[in-house]
């Protein structure tokens, strides 16, 4: 199977294709193509784990030369090794359980089979940088999936917000990509190629020097800051949840974000051979995970929420991977698991994630109102709904034994010998932990605060459900794969290196479940016991929740310090183009308009002159000369017989012939001018008869 | 041998005269024939007086009078054809020719 996993990317793309060459006028038929699609794709990621398993860590290549050329040969090709047959599976699964929920969720919209063939477009894109074995095919992977979540942040483009979203969503990663392709170039141009394991084979052997490596890394990591909303463009995310909620699980939760973490640990190589870079990564992560997870605290839109704790969860991933870059870097034996731990919690979060947000799909689909302020006591209506969404909150939070439990720790674990990232980490955790169940109490418990909303909420049906129910169970035993007990679990399938494999360590979980359950406690006491007002202690730290609420002012920031001193150099740019550049061409037109007229004279009198000129010339002669031709045979005779003796009197006196040439011509002038002045005399033209 | 080349002469001067004033086709060739007479004269001078051994001139002389007959013909049957043309010889009216 792992010769055919090429296959796995083209089937979304046929899907994709034949949607919306034949099929778009029949919507049942659409979904149905798209879903097919994407199943037989599970089943072929199924058996390409299975694969990668039997070989024992050895990756599989495949690759078709694309441009040949000196400097760099360009090729197409798959690289399968574990982490890329975990991702498969997860982008795949999510992928498959979106598209079924969306059969309810997106039910009645004029603009149902576009929306399927948009979301085999993202699989097929998604899949295919997944499966690519060189930076130069990850980069049109990479570009395809960002139009893609352009399309779906904006596929309900009437509203002005969802189209400005799209744009933001669009142009703010653009900015990560920039500097991702600088990276790439740079890259081709110290290592001469592109492929993963050429280049990461010469970086390891030193082909490429320690300054320019960190600048590359830094570079790549600009890719995945834009694609995974670091800090600082994170601002796009929270405005991609306009798109309709089964996109934001399956693109802004579960994969395509996860891409920039994939893209990190993928060329973890560049990262271990800087360690500037690498804590580079770590700092970037560790900022933003914290900013995001302190927003979240506040925001009362049941999706932003989820948004900027996705922001930090990736930011968690982000500062996994840079740690162990570090690590590794200072000290090549070192046992850190942050690698493990970064694409461990990339799967794990991957379904908690993207479960939480069909929870949210499902709560908004009954509700019609994204804010939580206008929810409450949903459970009872809810059943499914609030219990799955219930099991994702405790599986972020990070309570034992839930998949979130175990990637969290190893994060936490990672952390070791870092004090102050781990202080944070903790601190992260136990915000996470208190905001995911202060919306599971406000959303789900206590009394309805809008009747009306309330009374007309109803369980979701079963298309909807039944993804939810499969996602929750994969919350709970996704993680068990990677339990520390497990001498040949998830952390000796994803290595790098030499094999590692550590024991658990107890205190980190101790630790972790302390703070998780103290989190939730609190969220309990507040918000279900409501012990403490929660509006008291928004009066406490006033200048705090304003802080919060507004985001940092990152928007606010950008839009004074970039956007729009950005618009006013466009403006002054559009003025000197509209007066200098515009004025320079229209003097060059006016200017070679007015040369023009100029040789138009010169044309007109010189040249014209001297061809008119010519012809007059010849017209006066012929006037004059025309009566040598007069047709009387006596005129000829004469002519013949006078030139015959003018001959005759040169050869005897050449000075007489002058005397005598110049009364010949004086005789002629003579009966000329006569002539003339008696034009027709005797001289009537008689037409000859027939 | 004077008086013999000053009548050729003469006589060759009268013809031109002749062929460039008379109006009559008719007299044109007449005076043609007086060219012709005065060139034969000459010819047959040069002959007696420079080499009268020969008969060059003589034959030459001859030969002359007979092309000028052939001559005639051809110019009388000119005349004759612009006569019924024309309904007149005046060559002052033939020129068909002119510009």
């Amino acid at each position: 199977m792992l010769e055919n996993a090429y296959l796995i990317p083209i089937y979304p793309l046929l899907a994709f294709v034949i949607i919306i060459f034949a099929t778009r006028w029949k919507e049942k038929l659409s979904s149905a193509i798209s879903i097919a699609a994407i199943l037989v794709a599970v089943i072929h990621s199924i058996f390409v784990m299975i694969a990668v398993i039997g070989r024992h860590g050895v990756p599989f290549e495949l690759s078709v030369p694309f441009i040949e050329h000196p400097l760099i040969s360009l090729e197409t090709g798959i690289f399968i090794d574990p982490l890329t047959a975990v991702m498969l599976l997860v982008v795949t699964i999510v992928s498959g359980c979106v598209q079924i929920y969306s059969l309810g969720y997106m039910h009645g919209d004029p603009r149902w089979s576009r929306y399927f063939s948009y979301l085999s477009l993202f699989t097929f894109s998604m899949l295919g940088l997944v499966v690519a074995n060189n930076f130069f095919m990850i980069f049109i992977f990479w570009e395809l999936v960002g139009l893609t979540s352009y399309l779906l942040i904006g596929f309900w483009f009437e509203k002005d917000s969802a189209s400005d979203a799209g744009k933001k969503a669009f142009i703010t990663t653009r900015i990560g990509d920039l500097g991702f392709i600088i990276g790439i170039l740079l890259l081709a141009t110290y290592a001469g190629t592109l492929n993963y394991q050429e280049v990461f084979t010469k970086v390891a052997d030193g082909a490429v020097p320690v300054g320019v490596l960190t600048m590359i890394g830094i570079f790549i990591f600009c890719g995945a800051v834009g694609k995974s909303a670091q800090f600082p463009l994170h601002v796009w995310l929270p405005d991609a949840m306009e798109g309709p909620t089964p996109v934001s699980a399956l693109i802004h939760a579960a994969t395509m974000v996860a891409a920039g973490v994939y893209l990190v640990a993928r060329s973890m190589t560049l990262f271990v051979g800087s360690a500037e870079a690498a804590m580079t990564v770590a700092v970037i992560g560790l900022i933003t995970s914290f900013m995001a997870a302190s927003i979240a605290l506040v925001q009362n839109d049941i999706k932003r929420v989820l948004a900027y704790s996705t922001v930090s969860q990736l930011g968690y991933m982000i500062m996994a991977l840079g740690l162990y870059g570090f690590d590794v870097a200072k000290d090549p034996h070192s046992h850190s698991v942050g690698y493990f731990a970064g694409t461990f919690h990339l799967m794990t979060h991957a379904f908690f994630k993207a479960l939480l947000f069909l929870g949210a799909g499902s709560v908004i689909h009954a509700v019609h109102t994204n804010d939580i302020q206008e929810m409450g006591g949903l459970s009872k209506k809810m059943k499914i709904t609030s219990l799955t969404f219930f099991i994702a909150s405790l599986s972020i939070a990070g309570i034992f034994p839930l998949s979130g439990f175990w990637s969290k720790d190893e994060i936490v674990a990672a952390t070791l010998g870092h004090p102050v990232f781990m202080f944070f980490t903790l601190l992260i955790a136990f915000i996470t932990a208190f905001y995911m169940f202060r919306l599971c109490f406000l959303t789900f418990t206590g009394k309805p605060r809008n009747q009306e909303r309330f009374d007309h909420a109803h369980e979701s049906p079963k298309t909807m459900t039944m993804p939810l129910m499969f996602l929750a169970f994969l919350s709970v035993f996704a993680g068990w794969v990677g339990m520390p007990w497990l001498s040949h679990g998830f952390s000796s399938f994803v290595y790098t290196g030499e094999l590692q494999h550590h024991g658990p360590n107890y205190i980190v979980m101790l630790v972790s479940t302390i703070v998780a359950v103290s989190g939730i406690g609190l969220a309990y006491t507040v918000y279900f016991k409501k012990k403490i007002s929660a509006d008291v202690l928004m009066e406490k730290f006033k200048p705090l929740y304003t802080l919060l609420l507004n985001k940092y002012y990152f928007d606010e920031i950008y839009d004074k310090v970039i956007i729009k001193p950005l618009l006013a150099f466009t403006r002054m740019m559009w003025w000197s183009d509209a007066n200098i550049i515009d004025g320079l061409v229209n003097f060059v037109g006016w200017f070679t308009i007015k040369w023009a007229d100029a040789k138009m004279l010169f044309d007109k009198y010189i040249i014209d002159g001297a061809v008119n000129g010519a012809g007059t010339v010849c017209m006066a002669a012929s006037w004059l000369f025309k009566y040598v031709q007069n047709g009387s045979v006596q005129f000829y005779t004469l002519v013949v017989i006078t030139s015959a003796v003018g001959v005759i009197i040169y050869k005897v006196t050449p000075e007489g012939f002058v005397y005598y040439f110049i009364g010949v011509v004086v005789v002629a002038l003579a009966r000329f001018l006569m002539k003339m002045n008696r034009p027709e005399e005797g001289n009537v033209e008689t037409e000859p008869e027939g | 041998m004077l008086q013999y080349l000053a009548l050729a002469a003469i006589l060759f001067a009268i013809g031109i005269f002749g062929v460039l004033t008379r109006r009559n086709a008719i007299g044109i060739l007449m005076s043609l024939e007086l060219m012709f007479n005065a060139v034969n004269i000459n010819l047959v001078t040069f002959n007696k007086f420079i080499g009268p051994d020969n008969l060059v001139g003589q034959i030459f002389a001859i030969f002359v009078i007979v092309i000028a007959a052939a001559e005639a013909v051809v110019g009388l049957a000119i005349v004759l054809l612009l006569y019924r043309n024309w309904q007149g010889i005046d060559i002052g009216n033939i020129n068909i020719m002119k510009w």
